[in-house]
């Protein structure tokens, strides 16, 4: 238990260092049992409690409640079994991602779902979360990957969601649990299933002049039958940042690149990988090349990997954004956040999960200079529109924690934000699990309605609508 | 033929919640069987219907929930598309919602994972008339509590659902069955052995004697699957795959009480007094034994569950029972969603 302000100040925030909040007390516990002594101290004293993982999370769903609990579950990091036969493991939630991964290795098997953080977020952030990653089209999101929860409820009771069969009697509430922000109950231990490791896998790397073709060429791979493992694009920015940071061999003079990773049975990703080729060169690319060995495969997906520090180096501060759109509408909406970027004044890079209609555009700007905060904040929440009027959402794997209440309000109308309260009260009657997260209260979308029809005009009158 | 009958649908609720009269939610009534009998007024949704969407670049189909399934199947189909769950349909009326409101999954399942997987969205019509979205139409999406996934085998009893979304797959390039002759533990060995390699097995059955695999992928594939599996190639597999599907196999005639019990794939054969019909590579077992037989606590032991899936006899639990917490969240959350309790009140639980 750490109570001095010194001690507590390393948990103030989470991965979106904006937002900083000081706990009054942040708590260590070992074991669940203590989880559940801490919940039940909570519940008694009606004091609100936060659960936080790695604080790798980028939405704010970690941020501590002044005078609150924050209940770090990192030190609950016992990898409790790996079964190959039933292909699943059950860890604590302070087990990171990729120590799945790695331990189930030696079975041939794999965790699926591999966000950007996977070295150091924790399955249960993970679980809180959602969390995707690059290969969600084929292998699913945390949500496909999960048999069985044990949650902690505020309430001070115990509760077993799924099975190890992956067939439970009664509402499947593991899918609902799953991608709850840490708003419903906290999870002590995780049952993931694991996948056997694909026996081959290629990567293509794909050069376009173009965005629009590259952007329809992601349909028109999906729509050939083809489901790659991975499917992502940069757009020049990225690639250039990608490109002069990792030096992994992208074309530098190309407008757009799309990265299409196949894996699975040999003979069968032999045959995806000449389609795939052939299909990209009808649609337009410039030069098509496919990964040599591991090594170059590695070398390739390096760039994309560390794009987000790479195009962070362009400016001295940026904002991830996270909407997702109908891949029917990727080349509309680049060209959207391209016409919005310059009404702005502020660049935009794009390096993104095009095969989930990923969006995570990163908006430069510096802090530093008056203005420049509000100018990224509206930019980014115009972006979000954009992908909400296309038939998307605001966040389609970082979460809604506290950046993105506002955008709830536009994607949701005051029946469905009602009906989630309605949800929450049901676990939480009194509120104290992660308060103010993940759900605006329709007070807060009667403001933020307001800010947007300033002037007597309608919210974003000015955007074409698609 | 295609109509948006929400307003109707939707007075209809308002109307049964001011009288608090229980409503019986029917698309096609071709699983009628399942669950505990439903009783009140039927909430007619077969005529709400129509594909409302589907972009084969999208991997995603719309659809009105009365849309009957077999529409839907031939809509992805015309364009190299299906469900990869692979839902029974239990008669030629089946209908889109009632195929998710049961969660029903066919011989794919162990490969696919559950029909919720495949859930995007929906819209939802509330036991007292409000009309709700949620998910959507997109492969990622977490904002807001996934309410859409929690209704796939909600049994109707949190809401009416009025569109789903469903993801969908390509067809795989080719199929081919291979038949061995085992007993069913050397069967449940085979497929343990299987489940630790990488072959695409993409279903796993065991029924008269023998083992059936299912393996998808292009013709070079299967024959190297076949080389290294060995077994007969079943001609005509795709008539016994849909007889298990659709239980019209002999194992499934006749009137004596049929349990579906769900354990882990490699658990031993169930002390049950009789032959089971194996799926899911072991991991659903169906048996036929009588309804008293104590086969809930018999897939407990075994680390799974059991449901009496047909030929209940009256007033008998059909759901394996839910331990107190759950049940009382199960009741919260029915409340949120149909505060009268007029919707399926009784078809999934007494209590519910």
């Amino acid at each position: 238990m750490l109570l001095s302000p010194e001690a507590c100040a390393p948990f103030e925030c989470d991965a979106l260092t904006a937002h900083r909040r000081r706990p009054e007390v942040v708590v260590l516990p070992r074991s669940a049992e203590q989880v559940m002594e801490i919940l039940r101290a909570c519940r008694r004293h009606s004091t609100p409690v936060v659960a936080r993982g790695a604080g790798t999370g980028l939405s704010g769903g970690a941020l501590p409640v002044e005078g609150g609990v924050l209940l770090v579950l990192a030190r609950l990091d016992r990898i409790l079994e790996v079964d190959p036969m039933r292909r699943l493991a059950r860890v604590q939630p302070g087990v990171t991602n990729l120590e799945i991964s790695i331990a189930a290795a030696p079975h041939g098997l794999y965790y699926a779902p591999d966000p950007s953080s996977q070295v150091a977020c924790t399955i249960g952030g993970n679980v809180a979360e959602n969390s995707g990653g690059v290969h969600c089209l084929k292998h699913g999101l945390t949500t496909h990957n999960l048999l069985e929860l044990r949650v902690a409820t505020i309430e001070g009771e115990w509760l077993t969601l799924g099975s190890p069969t992956g067939e439970a009697p009664g509402l499947p509430l593991i899918a609902l649990l799953t991608g709850s922000e840490g708003m419903l109950g906290v999870v002590v231990e995780v049952t993931v299933r694991l996948k056997p490791s694909p026996e081959r896998v290629e990567l293509l790397m794909a050069a376009f002049d173009d965005v629009r073709r590259c952007a329809d060429a992601v349909g028109r791979i999906i729509a050939s039958g083809i489901v790659p493992a991975g499917l992502e694009m940069m757009d020049a920015p990225a690639i250039r940042a990608a490109e002069a940071f990792a030096r992994c061999g992208y074309p530098p003079t190309a407008e757009a690149l799309l990265l299409c990773e196949l894996d699975g049975f040999a003979h069968d990703v032999e045959s995806e990988l000449r389609a795939a080729e052939s299909l990209l060169l009808a649609c337009g690319a410039t030069a098509v090349r496919v990964a040599a060995d591991a090594a170059e495969r590695l070398r390739m997906w390096s760039g994309r990997k560390s794009a987000f520090p790479a195009v962070g180096r362009l400016a001295p501060d940026y904002f991830c954004m996270d909407g997702t759109i109908p891949r029917r509408s990727l080349a509309d909406v680049l060209e959207g956040i391209a016409r919005l970027s310059r009404e702005a004044k502020l660049p935009v890079a794009n390096v993104f999960h095009a095969g989930d209609g990923n969006l995570h555009p990163l908006i430069l700007f510096d802090a530093g200079r008056p203005g420049e905060v509000e100018r990224a904040d509206r930019l980014g929440a115009e972006i979000l529109e954009l992908c909400v009027a296309a038939g998307g959402t605001v966040t389609g794997e970082h979460g809604v924690g506290v950046e993105k209440l506002g955008p709830m309000c536009s994607q949701f109308g005051p029946d469905e934000l009602e009906a989630f309260h309605a949800v929450k009260r049901a676990f939480d009657p009194e509120g104290l699990l992660n308060p103010g997260k993940a759900v605006p209260t329709l007070a807060r979308c009667a403001d933020y309605g307001a800010m947007r029809v300033h002037g007597g005009k309608l919210p974003f009158s000015h955007l074409p609508r698609f | 033929m295609d109509r948006d009958c929400t307003n109707e649908l939707a007075g209809q609720a308002r109307d049964a919640t001011a009288r608090s009269a229980p409503l019986r939610i029917v698309g096609g009534d071709t699983k009628g069987f399942l669950g505990r009998p439903g009783a009140g007024e039927p909430l007619e949704v077969a005529s709400h219907r129509g594909v409302l969407r589907h972009d084969p670049a999208e991997l995603v189909i719309t659809a009105r929930a009365g849309t009957p399934l077999a529409e839907i199947e031939a809509c992805l189909a015309a364009h190299g598309q299906r469900l990869a769950f692979e839902p029974p349909h239990f008669g030629v009326g089946a209908t889109l919602g009632g195929t998710v409101a049961c969660g029903l999954a066919g011989p794919a399942r162990a490969w696919s994972g559950p029909l919720r997987d495949y859930v995007l969205g929906v819209r939802l019509l509330t036991g007292d008339g409000r009309v709700l979205r949620f998910g959507g139409e997109v492969m990622k999406n977490v904002a807001g509590y996934d309410v859409s996934r929690l209704l796939a085998g909600s049994f109707g009893v949190l809401g009416v659902l009025l569109d789903v979304s469903l993801k969908v797959l390509p067809r795989p390039p080719g199929e081919r069955t291979l038949a061995l002759e085992l007993d069913e533990s050397a069967a449940l060995d085979r497929l343990a052995d299987l489940a630790r390699g990488a072959l695409p097995l993409s279903a796993g059955s065991w029924a008269d004697g023998r083992l059936f695999l299912r393996f998808d992928g292009s013709e070079a594939t299967l024959d190297d699957v076949t080389r290294r599996v060995g077994g007969e190639v079943l001609a005509g597999s795709n008539g016994f795959w849909a007889s298990l599907r659709e239980q019209t196999h002999p194992f499934f005639a006749g009137s004596a009480a049929l349990w579906r019990c769900t354990v882990p794939s490699q658990a031993p054969p169930l002390p049950l007094g009789s032959a089971p019909l194996v799926e899911w590579n072991g991991l659903q077992r169906w048996h036929r034994c009588d309804a008293a037989a104590p086969v809930f606590a018999v897939a407990a032991a075994a680390g799974g569950h059991a449901t009496l899936f047909r030929h209940a006899p009256p007033g008998a639990e059909v759901f394996a029972a839910l331990d107190a917490p759950l049940l009382r969240l199960h009741r919260q959350l029915k409340h949120v969603f149909d505060p009268a309790a007029i919707l399926n009140p009784g078809h999934m639980y007494a209590e519910l």
